[in-house]
């Protein structure tokens, strides 16, 4: 009996509690594992473990040849399929040294623009879901779809598109591609502010995400966060700014930028750039060249001469950057991927320190982590 | 005094913020005619895919039981999975000439990932996805499929 006692006595006076969040947990958004130490109710430590659905598709792509590679890289960071087929396509155009024709270059941007929408739409669905408003997520999907049916049109499959390979594209788009674009854009504008009524100016969700989770401008430069997130925090870091490719040089659109750095900005950044996104499918439209050539001329095999080659493209949470070394074989030696979201991952210590274990869902909800992306 | 006012105009405000939202929820609620959703199994008719879509891979054969494949295997040598295996057979033709025909072309469903490498690649355009994508069945050696008819034959203006 006293020894029952005694053993309790210890518990309660070891102050630290350890807890896992996850691997099988609704808001990690995958299987993502927190090792979070608790004090009563604040987080003191956050330990992310990762691995859990790492498939080695650094290692597979090894084995493949380069056009057999784009696949895989759509398992990546699923909801920005099309980027991620971007960067490697565009790496071994840049090792070749092809020049892909105008038009595939607008197309290029304009299916990138559209995934970005996409992928925020099912971020701000995500979302609010986390902080407990599940209406988001029957709104956010069904404005989602509208894209996903012009994806569907056009590629062939909605999420995972493989659209775009070395060389140019797959297929030519379909010929109604232009206009459903123009009535998507129609369409969402007026249903963005829908969004903002329901979510934006929610006092429940003010509260929860105001003055939350601060990154400085120092830290996200320091951790290595890109995308929106760091947008938040005044780190000017659009690759599509800083080193622009495909059809971004022609065009002139804005960077969204804040300073505050919080959960809420980050939430506003992500919601402006679906409007800015809209902007730039206008521009692009716009400026489309018509004809039909999609692909520029390119070898059966492709083999990439000996050496090191490495290109960087803004995705929907960051910077990805493809570095390929070649052997002057028909596959890659070494292909590394440097993902947006492991790097995002990893400042989540750093943020959720001192806050309550209900902030670390918003925290984490915010950096929109996509757990494929950080394993691969 | 001036803490106790904002108090309560911040519940007021919260109120008013929350009713603000349920406007748009109670506007989507009344009104029928903007539903979106599908009964999935009873539409089952009138669901119609796109035509490019990506259901599972086909060969078109014509109404006279003839297809284009000739057996060169460049989809299973681009097949980034191993889904497609072409085994094919020799045949001596009539002028007495040795020529390669397809035996089996056999596609496993399980294995595909849909990347649409072995339609662009076909050179002479036997391959095509349908528009088929229920794809669950109780046995998965059903996945395994055949994918040229029992009897069909290389198309005539092909072969010569």
């Amino acid at each position: 009996m006293s020894e029952e006692k005694k053993v309790i006595v210890e518990l309660d006076e070891n102050p630290e509690y350890i807890i896992n969040m996850g691997p099988q947990h609704p808001s990690t958004h995958g299987v993502l594992r927190f090792e979070v130490s608790l004090q009563g109710e604040t987080v003191k430590y956050l330990i992310p473990h990762c691995g859990y659905i790492h498939r080695g598709i650094e290692k597979m792509c090894e084995s493949l040849t380069y056009p057999q590679i784009i696949h895989l890289t759509d398992r990546l960071d699923y909801l920005s399929a099309h980027m991620n087929n971007e960067a490697v396509s565009l790496c071994v155009e840049k090792a070749l040294d092809i020049e892909v024709p105008e038009r595939v270059k607008y197309i290029r941007s304009i299916l990138s623009e559209l995934n970005r929408i996409a992928s925020h739409q099912l971020w701000w669905c995500a979302f609010g879901m986390d902080l407990g408003g599940l209406t988001c997520f029957f709104y956010g999907l069904r404005d989602r779809e509208k894209i996903l049916d012009i994806f569907e049109e056009s590629c062939g499959s909605r999420l995972l598109h493989s659209f775009v390979v070395p060389g140019g594209l797959m297929h030519d788009v379909h010929p109604n591609f232009k206009q459903s674009i123009r009535d998507f854009i129609k369409y969402f504008r007026k249903k963005l502010p829908e969004y903002d009524t329901l979510l934006t100016g929610n006092v429940i969700f003010q509260n929860r995400t105001r003055d939350l989770g601060i990154m400085s401008k120092e830290t996200a430069i320091s951790y290595g966060i890109t995308g929106p997130s760091a947008r938040a925090s005044g780190f000017a870091c659009d690759i599509r700014k800083v080193e622009p490719y495909s059809a971004y040089p022609y065009i002139d659109f804005k960077e969204i930028l804040y300073t505050e750095g919080d959960t809420f900005h980050r939430y506003k950044a992500r919601m402006d750039e679906m409007w800015e996104s809209m902007v730039i499918l206008e521009k692009l439209l716009d400026k489309m060249p018509d004809g039909n050539d999609y692909t520029a001329k390119m070898k059966p095999v492709i083999k990439l001469p000996e050496g090191e080659y490495f290109q960087r493209v803004e995705t929907a949470r960051g910077e990805l950057g493809v570095y390929i070394v070649s052997d002057g074989n028909k596959t890659p030696y070494r292909l590394k991927l440097r993902t947006p979201n492991f790097s995002n991952l990893f400042v989540m210590n750093k943020l959720t320190a001192g806050y309550k274990i209900a902030d670390l869902v918003a925290i984490s909800g915010s950096l929109d982590l996509v757990i494929p992306d950080i394993d691969r | 005094m001036k803490s106790i006012f904002d108090y309560i105009a911040g519940i007021f405000k919260g109120v008013w913020s929350l009713l603000k939202g349920m406007t748009i929820t109670g506007k989507y609620f009344i009104r029928l005619d903007k539903i979106v959703t599908q009964k999935y199994p009873e539409n089952r008719k009138k669901l119609k895919m796109y035509d490019r879509f990506k259901g599972e891979l086909i060969m078109p054969h014509d109404v006279n039981n003839f297809h284009k494949c000739n057996g060169c295997g460049i989809c299973e040598m681009n097949c980034p999975n191993g889904s497609i295996e072409v085994i094919s057979d020799k045949i001596i033709t009539s002028e007495g000439k040795s020529k390669r025909i397809i035996g089996t072309h056999i596609y496993h469903l399980s294995m595909c990932t849909f990347c649409g490498l072995c339609v662009k690649s076909c050179p002479s355009n036997a391959l095509a996805f349908s528009q088929e994508f229920e794809h669950a069945v109780f046995d998965r050696n059903k996945l395994t499929k055949v994918l040229n008819n029992p009897g069909s034959s290389l198309v005539k203006d092909l072969a010569e």
